[in-house]
């Protein structure tokens, strides 16, 4: 394999595994915020009971997100040199303000969260917390905003002198219509990765009897949470998706396999044969349905990926300009099913649970178990549809890919990089995975109000430390 | 002044930052089977760092993104040539942080004994390292022109093992050493505190030496100002006066010192190089400057608004934790040291 092969399975293997942590930050931040606002109002301790128990996970969970993203900071100029120095004008503006803004905020706001139970005031401690979640959502932002400018690049021109990008306008690069969109779809989807974490964990917890009080409250507090999000995120991706057959209409050609344009276009649910173009074998469609999805309209024209490849030729020059067709195709298709049956789970445990019911169905717990995954799944699948259904563009229309890779580092540097990563995040996931399992059967802890100080810099005896 | 010198500053303030910031990390995780006699001295040390590592490490993330904004031609080929080196960096800061996280959860001693490894290899590494970085920057690379007017690192990994980088990495592994010893004197108590003081003064001569062989060789080999011979004597200054501080028993006083030297030791970097970025060891026309590096003026505008009004923010609320955590961590107080907060009922320490 070429260095450009395998810096880009590099970064696929980097980027996917760090982008399972994500949203379970983004939403867990919030969900335990919300849990020890709710501990403050109601001065219920099963909400204290809730947050200490979430927390734990939620820390467990942030502590591999923070390490993996050094990573993806670093391999922008490890790996991608010649991307690095022709976008470094616009792209790295948001990264820089992504750490400056965001990382410093939650980095030391969750640090005075963890250990100021015995430190801060009781208000406080509280509002760490809140301000640590905001900077998770800040984050998410100029980072979807510098993504979106690959996929879309606007507010630049490229200096044929030095070959490089240049920045004309930096609102425009912020607020584009799709930074927005995209912004809304991913965070709502964060809401629905954390809801389904709560409340498969709570469904969990419930059927084995560890701390059932506090698991009913917070099994109904996510699986809503995952509804109201999912929702939200089928709304959000409905405007993403007519963006996109704006702005990038082979990816959603290529998300169909519709080769040819049509007018009214099916929606394929289910495809059995070849995506190449050929006729498929057997193919489940839904009459009229992508030109619903594209257009809001009943028989809007969708254009297909031929037109598109013959119109890009003439726009670009020669070369083959579309996506692993497959690869959009099903990850599309996974990204929505896995985000259905997520929600399907969550009302299901609802349904299962309402009125102080406790299932004994032995399905329940594996079922609750299989929840978390399900929009976590979606989450990662539609990442990778987002990232393949660009390519061979990694900035849309204006550099490939195959330019972007850095010259002066070899096969072999990147061999070693990758097996390097690879066999340290398959450890790390172990044992990630192996502390959450413990804390989940552990359980709630007992009720330990914690000894708030009523000013900052009491002295206090230590209860938090590592 | 023009935008690319206030950034080659913001860019150095924020190496600043860093070195003087997760320095002390890097010398606590070093020093944690020197010091840390038992369990409990151990999670005391590394309670220190607990809330405030994170954070810490932040300085490095922002000087990246700084540096990929502010001077992306830099960044590439500084990021791509230094291939190895900044992965061998990368394995090392996430085995350490994650140790951190995880080290305290179970008692058992094989778990705790693997990830403290974990935290004196995972800051070893990057202390050493990131001197054995900057040295190579001064004492300039091959380079080669790519195919965009632009300069390329033309080197294999053994070009950046020279006997004056690794001086170089001697020197910030030995002073971050040293800072984070007289950071545990100042944070701890007890005992802890006693052999911290104590380190700090041996490993403080060490660092000493080579520091002074790494500056002479620096600004004779490859300074061409002689002004920079001030800054040369103000690190030294601060560095004995700290030493003298720390032997007083002033453990304030000697971490503001030894935090001096750090700070010193990068402005004097950064001004040897001025106004190169990357300098060509082969030919001097392929050096990369503040100015042929940089972002365009708006994008560099852009930043510095950013930056003068984020950066006091960040620093007041970062200074406002330390202020809050500013009580000394006892050994004594963690009577639960070997409890690890995830055990399983059946593991649980029998006391």
């Amino acid at each position: 394999m070429s260095a450009l092969d395998l810096s880009r399975w590099q970064f696929a293997i980097t980027t996917v595994y760090h982008f399972f942590f994500v949203p379970i930050t983004i939403g867990m931040g919030f969900l335990v915020a919300g849990m020890q606002t709710a501990w403050h109002r109601t001065g219920n301790e099963k909400w204290l009971r809730a947050t200490k128990f979430f927390g734990k996970l939620f820390l467990i969970n942030f502590a591999m997100g923070v390490v993996t993203g050094i990573v993806q900071e670093f391999q922008f100029g490890m790996n991608w040199s010649d991307y690095s120095r022709f976008v470094g004008d616009i792209f790295g503006a948001p990264l820089a303000i992504e750490g400056l803004l965001a990382f410093f905020l939650e980095s030391t706001f969750l640090g005075l969260w963890i250990f100021g139970w015995d430190r801060l005031p009781k208000k406080l401690h509280l509002a760490t917390i809140w301000i640590a979640a905001t900077g998770t959502v800040l984050s998410a932002y100029f980072i979807l905003a510098a993504n979106s400018w690959m996929q879309h690049p606007v507010g630049y021109m490229v200096n044929p002198e030095t070959q490089r990008a240049e920045m004309k306008d930096f609102a425009q690069v912020l607020t584009q219509p799709l930074a927005v969109i995209t912004f809304t779809h991913v965070i709502t989807m964060a809401f629905m990765v954390a809801g389904l974490f709560v409340a498969g964990i709570s469904g969990w917890l419930l059927f084995k009897g560890k701390g059932p009080d506090v698991a009913r409250s917070t099994l109904k507090l996510g699986a809503i949470t995952a509804l109201v999000a999912f929702v939200l995120v089928g709304i959000t991706g409905d405007f993403q998706a007519r963006k996109m057959v704006d702005v990038q209409p082979m990816k959603m050609a290529a998300a169909e396999a519709l080769y040819e344009t049509s007018a009214p276009a099916p929606f394929s649910l289910l495809t059995i044969g070849s995506l190449d173009g050929s006729q498929p074998l057997w193919s489940l469609e839904i009459p009229h349905g992508l030109s619903l999805l594209a257009t809001h309209t009943w028989d809007g024209e969708v254009q297909g990926i031929n037109n598109i490849q013959a119109q890009y030729e003439q726009q670009f020059g020669p070369g083959d300009y579309k996506p692993n067709i497959p690869m959009a195709y099903w990850n599309f298709r996974l990204m929505m099913g896995f985000g259905f049956v997520g929600a399907l789970l969550a009302l299901w445990m609802l349904w299962v649970t309402r009125g102080g019911r406790v299932p004994t169905s032995k399905w329940f717990p594996r079922l609750a178990i299989l929840s978390i995954f399900m929009p976590l799944l979606g989450s990662s699948t539609g990442w990778i549809f987002t990232e393949v259904g660009r390519q061979p563009w990694v900035v849309f229309g204006v550099m490939l890919t195959a330019s972007g890779v850095s010259p002066t580092v070899s096969a072999l540097q990147v061999w070693t990089s990758m097996i390097v990563f690879t066999l340290l995040y398959g450890g790390l996931a172990v044992v990630e995975v192996g502390l959450l399992m413990r804390a989940i059967k552990i359980g709630p802890p007992e009720t330990v109000v914690p000894n708030y100080p009523d000013k900052v810099g009491e002295d206090r005896p230590l209860t938090v430390t590592y | 002044m023009e935008l690319q010198q206030i950034w080659i500053i913001l860019i150095a303030v924020l190496w600043v930052g860093y070195f003087v910031l997760e320095g002390f990390d890097f010398g606590v995780g070093v020093l944690l089977p020197v010091l840390g006699k038992t369990e409990q001295d151990r999670r005391a040390m590394l309670t220190t760092l607990g809330p405030v590592w994170d954070g810490n490490e932040v300085w490095l993330l922002v000087a990246g993104g700084a540096t990929f904004a502010a001077f992306p031609e830099w960044y590439a080929t500084l990021f791509s040539g230094f291939y190895l080196p900044l992965l061998l960096i990368l394995v090392g800061l996430i085995i350490r942080g994650v140790a951190f996280e995880y080290r305290s959860k179970r008692s058992s001693a094989t778990w705790r004994r693997r990830w403290d490894l974990c935290i004196v290899i995972g800051s070893f590494i990057p202390a050493l390292l990131w001197g054995v970085a900057f040295a190579n920057i001064v004492r300039g690379v091959p380079m080669r022109p790519g195919d965009f007017g632009n300069s390329l690192y033309d080197g294999a990994f053994f070009n950046l093992l020279n006997p004056y980088a690794l001086v170089g990495g001697l020197t910030t592994l030995a002073l971050f050493v040293t800072h984070g010893a007289i950071f545990l004197a100042l944070k701890t108590d007890g005992d802890l505190r006693v052999r911290a003081n104590k380190v700090a003064g041996q490993v403080g001569l060490v660092a000493t030496v080579i520091a002074v062989v790494f500056l002479l060789w620096t600004q004779l080999a490859y300074s061409d100002k002689a002004w920079t011979w001030a800054l040369v004597v103000v690190a030294a200054v601060a560095w004995l006066a700290g030493l003298a501080m720390n032997r007083a028993g002033r453990e304030g006083w000697a971490f503001i010192f030894s935090a001096v030297t750090l700070a010193g030791a990068v402005v004097y970097l950064f001004s040897v190089l001025y106004p190169n970025v990357m300098p060509a060891s082969n030919d001097p026309a392929l050096s990369l400057t503040i100015w042929n590096a940089s972002s365009t003026d708006y994008t560099l505008k852009i930043m510095t608004i950013v930056a003068i009004v984020f950066t006091p923010i960040v620093l007041a609320y970062q200074s406002w934790t330390y202020w809050v955590f500013r009580k000394r961590v006892s050994p004594s107080q963690i009577s639960d040291a070997g409890e690890g907060s995830l055990d399983l009922p059946h593991e649980k320490v029998q006391a």
